[in-house]
């Protein structure tokens, strides 16, 4: 009987629509990130471990790594990026106990190692500037791009006293920041990439002369002079 | 058009260059593939250097801590062994005593010479519990005199239930046994009188 | 040098081997741009093997490590990120190249006797792949694998009478879990790669038995010198070795521009959802395979539930895969290639492409009334290119096909 439901359930999902598209009709903004910008990005990661860390781990990702690719010291990165004693090999967890997260928020808030890549940039930092006041929530605030997020305005203090375009730029290093958690290879992939590119196309022009050459043989209708 | 057009030293050279090019490339990509291999992020922050307390540590007692997943011995030697360590009968039936021969890459430049430990910490050694032979572990046997490893000879020491290699309480080989060098001493320092640092060179002070 | 060949010629038929499949082995000389193909998914199948094997040394399949270990060659495995992009494009460069090369045969005929074995070898490879591939998707056991695995594994359960049992023993549980992954492990780097393996040296040997066609879909045998060796051919090596060399560096750059400038390609190579471990709790809005199943998808799609079954739907999609094998009898055109075909085939399989890659397109798509329509429509013209076909190539104009190759 179980195996039925079990059929049922998957293959209704074949036949049945799927236009529960519902997040994808918000419009986001675009959050016009550069990965290459390491000023943005040390910004991001100093503003991700204040303001997110807290409940947010990133636990696929290590301290000395980020150390390495944002030219930052280890010594930096002990005293700016880790609060809770740990190593620099270490991933980043939260030092949230899980109970109390339950408590909090009804659960254990995400791990955003890879929100970039599952929710894209543009979702980030849009989400990120779309809180409103809304009484009705328990933090007394609600998303309009995630409708009823369990989850408080943290930017709020850092929203005081500065300008809109301050704020949105903040907003995007730690959009920024997520990018390259999201994928830290990113760096050296796009660094690369047009040297590998620039490398076979050289070895391209050489094969393709080769050819012409040996092609010649062919052409002229004297492919067996060889032996 | 005839065989005469057909310019032979050209095609030589295209062959050539292309295969050169190409041979490059095949480097180019074998280097990230064999890269994959060596220890990840997650291995060497595994085997990031460790804390050990000895505060508790007694003379003739021996502790066991892995660092990077090897045994590593931090054992405290009373006054008897490091005389034993010291003296010329031992010293005559080692293959290197003092670490200058087969065995000069096995210890950090500043370990002294027969008691292989930290200058000022004599009684205390750490020492790499990997036998130089095919890397069993050796087994502690710091009883001087025991029977079945020489009778009054045997001041203490290892010996190695593999293929019977035997080393002197500072990890120092015997002669004639299949072991060829001493014993791995790792890099350490102390942190404070009771705490060692394995992994790590002494800070230059 | 000389003596080193004899020596190995007298216990093992090296030099015979070489000569007779490459630098005596007679080859068209009118060869154009859709003949790459062939060398090409040869060398995506070495690229995945060797990629495949870096990568299974760091990959663990366990449902409770699998998405972590993923992401561990991603990020702390030195050059991981690289090897893992190779495998994941190269998933779907292969597909790419295949759907080519199939196409291939389509345009000149190829499946056309004499070839009709080295069209089934290679219909039992496409199959054979696209096991291999959806075995493959669902090891990183982010929540597309996981539902994409519970979908496809499901079409197993609605056979009727056996189904849910066949269901239960397929999965070694009662759902996609821990052993489903684990004997997918399995089946996707022991058991399909040495049937990849051993397939294509078969369609290789069944090739080089008839020799290739080529786009005038003459048989260049009929027409040989007084040495035997055929007018219209050339050799293999070095002519031919050459020219696959340059299209080999060429795709090689195409790939590598994905590989290291869009290697999700926007989701289309490996989707955002799988971004997020597998959880068998919650379904992501919108489930579909990759790309390269998706008009197979579709077909299932676009049958109706009969009979309080799905099981209609799933031996539709089944019958558009196994109608292709039928392809060298249903064609009974005198002509192989598209050149000297009637303008009723060139119409015929101008609506099949579109059919197909109509269908792969609802495929990805959320099913909407329209999306509904269009896929029966669609289905019914890709099934109709091959039940017709018998009709349709007996009749219409050919145009008379040359002695010699052209061009």
């Amino acid at each position: 009987m179980k195996n039925n439901t079990i059929i049922n359930l998957a293959l209704s999902l074949i036949v049945i629509s799927f236009n529960v598209h519902a997040s994808s009709k918000v419009h986001l903004d675009h959050a016009d990130t550069d990965i290459s910008n390491t000023a943005s990005l040390q910004n991001g990661a100093k503003l991700f471990m204040n303001y997110c860390s807290g409940c947010h781990a990133i636990s696929f990702m290590r301290y000395n790594r980020i150390g390495e690719d944002l030219g930052l010291s280890d010594e930096l990165v002990a005293e700016n990026l880790m609060f809770s004693g740990n190593k620099l090999g270490e991933t980043i967890t939260t030092a949230m106990p899980e109970d109390a997260a339950a408590k909090w928020f009804g659960g254990t808030p995400p791990d955003l190692s890879l929100v970039a890549r599952s929710k894209g940039t543009d979702w980030i930092y849009t989400y990120l500037r779309s809180f409103y006041e809304d009484e009705s929530r328990i933090f007394g605030v609600n998303n309009s791009v995630l409708v009823n997020a369990s989850m408080p305005d943290v930017l709020w203090s850092l929203k005081q006293g500065q300008t809109e375009a301050n704020f949105d730029q903040n907003v995007r290093d730690i959009t920024n920041f997520l990018d390259y958690v999201g994928e830290p290879a990113k760096l050296i992939r796009l660094k690369l990439g047009k040297w590998v590119l620039l490398f076979l196309g050289i070895l391209f022009i050489l094969t393709y002369l080769l050819k012409k050459e040996y092609w010649k043989d062919v052409k002229y209708g004297i492919w067996r002079p060889r032996d | 058009m005839s065989e005469q057009t057909i310019d032979l030293k050209k095609r030589r050279f295209l062959t050539k260059a292309t295969s050169v090019v190409g041979a490059v490339g095949v480097g180019f990509v074998a280097w990230p593939f064999l890269s994959t291999m060596k220890p990840s992020a997650k291995t060497k922050a595994a085997g990031a250097p460790i804390d050990i307390d000895i505060s508790k540590l007694e003379a003739g007692q021996l502790v066991r801590v892995l660092w990077r997943k090897k045994p590593v011995w931090i054992f405290m030697r009373d006054e008897k062994a490091l005389d034993a360590l010291n003296s010329d009968e031992l010293i005559k039936s080692l293959d290197d005593p003092d670490g200058t021969g087969n065995s000069k890459n096995q210890q950090p430049s500043y370990v002294t010479s027969n008691f292989r430990s930290i200058k000022n910490k004599e009684s205390v050694a750490v020492i790499v519990g990997v036998c130089t032979h095919l890397g069993c572990s050796p087994t502690y046997r710091p009883e001087p005199g025991a029977a079945d490893l020489g009778g009054d000879s045997w001041p203490g020491g290892f010996y190695c239930p593999c293929h019977g290699s035997k080393f002197d309480l500072a990890g120092r080989v015997y002669a004639g046994v299949p072991a060829p060098t001493n014993l791995v001493i790792p890099p350490y320092r102390y942190v404070s009188d009771s705490l060692i640092r394995i992994g790590v060179d002494p800070e230059i002070t | 040098m000389k003596n080193k060949q004899s020596w190995i010629d007298q216990r093992f038929p090296l030099t015979k081997v070489f000569n007779e499949h490459l630098a005596e082995y007679y080859t068209p000389r009118n060869f154009n741009l859709w003949y790459f193909f062939g060398g090409l998914a040869m060398l995506m199948l070495g690229m995945q093997l060797v990629t495949g094997i870096f990568l299974t040394m760091h990959y663990k399949p366990d449902s409770a490590y699998a998405f972590a270990s993923v992401e561990y060659i991603m990020r702390d495995v030195e050059w991981g990120w690289l090897i893992r992009y190779l495998h994941s494009a190269g998933a779907s460069a292969f597909f790419i190249v295949i759907y080519l090369h199939m196409y291939r045969a389509l345009l000149y005929g190829s499946y056309k006797g004499p070839r009709e074995l080295i069209w089934i070898l290679g219909m039992v490879l496409y199959v054979a792949l696209m096991a291999e591939a959806f075995f493959g998707y669902v090891l990183p056991w982010g929540q597309m694998s996981f539902w994409g695995a519970q979908v496809i594994i499901s079409l197993f359960g609605s056979v009727p009478v056996i189904g849910p049992d066949l269901l239960v023993w397929l999965l070694g549980d009662y759902a996609v879990g821990d052993a489903a992954l684990n004997r997918f492990f399995s089946l996707h780097v022991i058991a399909l790669p040495l049937i990849l393996v051993v397939l294509v040296f078969l369609h290789i040997v069944a090739l080089h038995a008839v020799g290739s066609n080529n786009p005038d879909g003459i048989e260049i045998k009929k027409n040989k010198d007084k040495d035997g060796i055929p007018k219209d051919g050339i050799p293999f090596h070095p002519y031919y070795t050459v020219k696959d060399i340059m299209g080999v560096v060429a795709f090689l750059w195409l790939l590598c521009a994905v590989v290291f400038y869009a290697p999700a390609l926007n989701g289309y190579f490996l989707e955002h959802a799988n971004f997020i471990e597998a959880n068998p709790l919650k379904t992501p809005e919108h489930i579909a395979p990759l790309w390269y199943l998706t008009p197979f998808y579709s077909v299932l799609r676009a049958i109706p539930p009969m009979f309080g079954s799905q099981f209609p739907g799933v031996l539709a999609m089944g019958a558009a895969i196994v109608i292709l094998f039928a392809l060298p009898w249903l064609d009974r055109s005198p002509v192989k290639s598209i050149r000297y075909r009637s303008p009723i085939y060139k119409w015929a399989l101008g609506v099949f492409v579109i059919s197909f890659i109509m269908l792969g397109w609802l495929g990805v798509q959320p099913v909407t009334p329209l999306n509904a329509l269009l896929a029966r429509v669609f289905t019914a013209l890709y099934f109709a290119f091959f039940i017709l076909m018998p009709w349709y190539t007996s009749i219409g104009k050919t145009k008379e096909v040359p002695e010699r190759v052209t061009g």
